[in-house]
């Protein structure tokens, strides 16, 4: 089963369902390839560091942001669900 | 029987201390574990569920700055526990109680586990007893070293008069500003850096041993220690409804008489400054240590020194923290060395914090000492908003809001000094002291 339709298809999953992005701080090293993979949603401070957009991720960002996730070299972005 | 008898479980022996009576420190020098029971009555062998429900209902909030409701606590390590080990109900699971009192401006842990160690150690049996805990630590702050050995003093005046209780071990923090955080000392306590972690795990997921931990400030285990004898309702006689309860508080700055006092929660910020020996003019309270925030005088003296009513007036009681700056102090320059002092306390792990704080208080530096220009105010706000909640523990957050409420309370100093350069008051001796040498 793909994430999209695990996630119930577009306009179907509830906001609070929806996934949301969080870098561990301690183990991010400004690498920086999360904000080149998803700039619409992460951007750079002025040290480098990734600045998460708030709030739950869009469905139709959702595989760029585990596209993301995976690249990152320290595993310092996590995409949590709720509950987690 | 009827619902008020089941609510508060029938107390035998003596009522708690009356309305207006002390409630945690009674005596100007420690009490023997004789004295204490003698003033207090036996603890109570009570049921552990009840004890949660009871200090839930108390509304008994941390007092160590964070003010999380404490029965939420307990329950959440009681929960966990029995999840570890099903069927086996909170076996296994570990208490600290945090008298690291690691914040420089504050000293009612340290104050109140040397006059009455036993309330604490109490606190800790009935909390260790309510989660099932197998161990427990009573961590103490190395500024504060010599209470290490008095305090396991009073752990053993209680194994030799036969208490059977959860062993406490004494530990003396290794230091610096962050080693009083939850997750700091629970890495200390498992061989690591005394540096804060990446939650999740919570502590009372996993902890101290991988264990679920109950980490609790000391005082609100003396707190603990009395609902478990006196119940909810009496401990509800001091305070207010959304802030029930006494709290110590540290009163310091231009204060004639500074030092801990025991308030019940509430009471306007006026009364207790005037009661530490408040008589000249000043101009801010520093509420909640050096990461809090100011609130301006005399305007804040009407508020209620509690978490909700420091809350509402866009401040924090924190750990209990109240440092009278006064007229003659300028208020950015206290600010400007404060923030040295976190910058350099911050654990350098992460990179906004690591890289913020330090050009933070550079550019408070220059506000306060310097010569700013006009793009330097813009560049303080740009900071506060790029370090505030992005780091693993909330040393950055802190230190943002102090400043923020520097920007505000002192507006018009700030003014002056983009225009005319430091003022006289910029010069004078430091009034909100920065500790030498703190280990990092």
């Amino acid at each position: 089963m793909s994430q999209l339709e695990h996630d119930g298809g577009p306009g179907r999953q509830p906001p609070l369902a929806r996934p949301r992005l969080q870098v561990n701080p301690i183990a991010c090293d400004a690498h920086g390839l999360c904000i080149e993979l998803l700039p619409e949603l992460i951007s750079a401070d002025p040290w480098g560091y990734p600045i998460i957009r708030p709030g739950p991720v869009p469905l139709r960002l959702q595989p760029l942001a585990h596209r993301a996730v995976a690249a990152c070299p320290t595993l310092a972005l996590i995409l949590t669900r709720p509950g987690q | 029987m009827t619902a008020s008898e089941l609510a508060e479980p029938r107390r035998e022996g003596r009522p708690g201390p009356a309305p207006g009576e002390l409630r945690l420190i009674v005596r100007d020098r420690p009490l023997s574990l004789a004295e204490h029971v003698d003033h207090y009555g036996e603890l109570p062998a009570g049921q552990p569920g009840a004890l949660i429900t009871e200090v839930e209902q108390a509304g008994l909030t941390g007092r160590g700055g964070g003010a999380f409701p404490a029965g939420r606590k307990l329950r959440a390590v009681a929960e966990a526990s029995s999840r570890a080990r099903p069927g086996r109900a909170g076996v296994g699971s570990v208490v600290v109680a945090n008298g690291s009192e690691s914040e420089p401006a504050s000293s009612k842990d340290s104050v109140l586990l040397s006059h009455a160690p036993h309330l604490v150690l109490d606190g800790i049996a009935l909390a260790a007893g309510a989660v099932g805990a197998a161990r427990a630590y009573l961590c103490v702050s190395h500024r504060t070293g010599p209470i290490a050995r008095p305090l396991a003093e009073a752990v053993t005046e209680r194994t030799r008069a036969g208490l059977s209780e959860v062993p406490v071990e004494v530990v003396a923090t290794a230091g610096g500003y962050l080693s009083g955080q939850e997750t700091a000392l629970i890495s200390a306590l498992n061989g690591s850096a005394p540096l804060p972690t990446f939650v999740p795990p919570r502590p009372a997921e996993r902890g101290a041993h991988r264990r679920p931990t109950l980490v609790l400030n000391v005082e609100t285990l003396a707190h603990i220690a009395l609902i478990g004898r006196f119940g909810s309702q009496w401990f509800r006689t001091a305070g207010t409804p959304g802030a029930p309860g006494s709290a110590l508080v540290t009163v310091g700055g231009a204060v004639e008489r500074p030092g801990v006092r025991e308030i019940p929660l509430g009471t306007p910020l006026g009364s207790v400054l005037r009661r530490s020996g408040l008589t000249q003019p000043a101009q801010a309270v520093l509420t909640g240590g050096y990461f809090g925030t100011w609130l301006p005088l005399p305007g804040g003296a009407a508020v209620p020194v509690s978490e909700e009513g420091m809350r509402a007036a866009g401040a924090a009681l924190g750990p209990g923290v109240l440092a009278v700056l006064p007229e003659s102090a300028c208020g950015l320059a206290e600010t400007a060395r404060v923030m040295s002092f976190l910058a350099e306390q911050s654990a350098g792990q992460c990179g906004p914090c690591r890289n913020g704080l330090p050009a933070l208080a550079e550019t408070m530096n220059c506000l306060a000492f310097g010569q700013p220009g006009q793009d330097t105010i813009g560049w303080v706000r740009q900071l506060t908003g790029l370090v505030a909640g992005r780091g693993a523990c909330h040393l950055p957050d802190g230190a943002a809001g102090l400043v923020r409420s520097a920007l505000e309370v002192f507006a018009a100093d700030v003014q002056t000094h983009l225009q005319a350069g430091p003022c006289a008051r910029a010069s004078r001796p430091a009034v909100l002291v920065i500790p030498a040498g703190e280990p990092r």
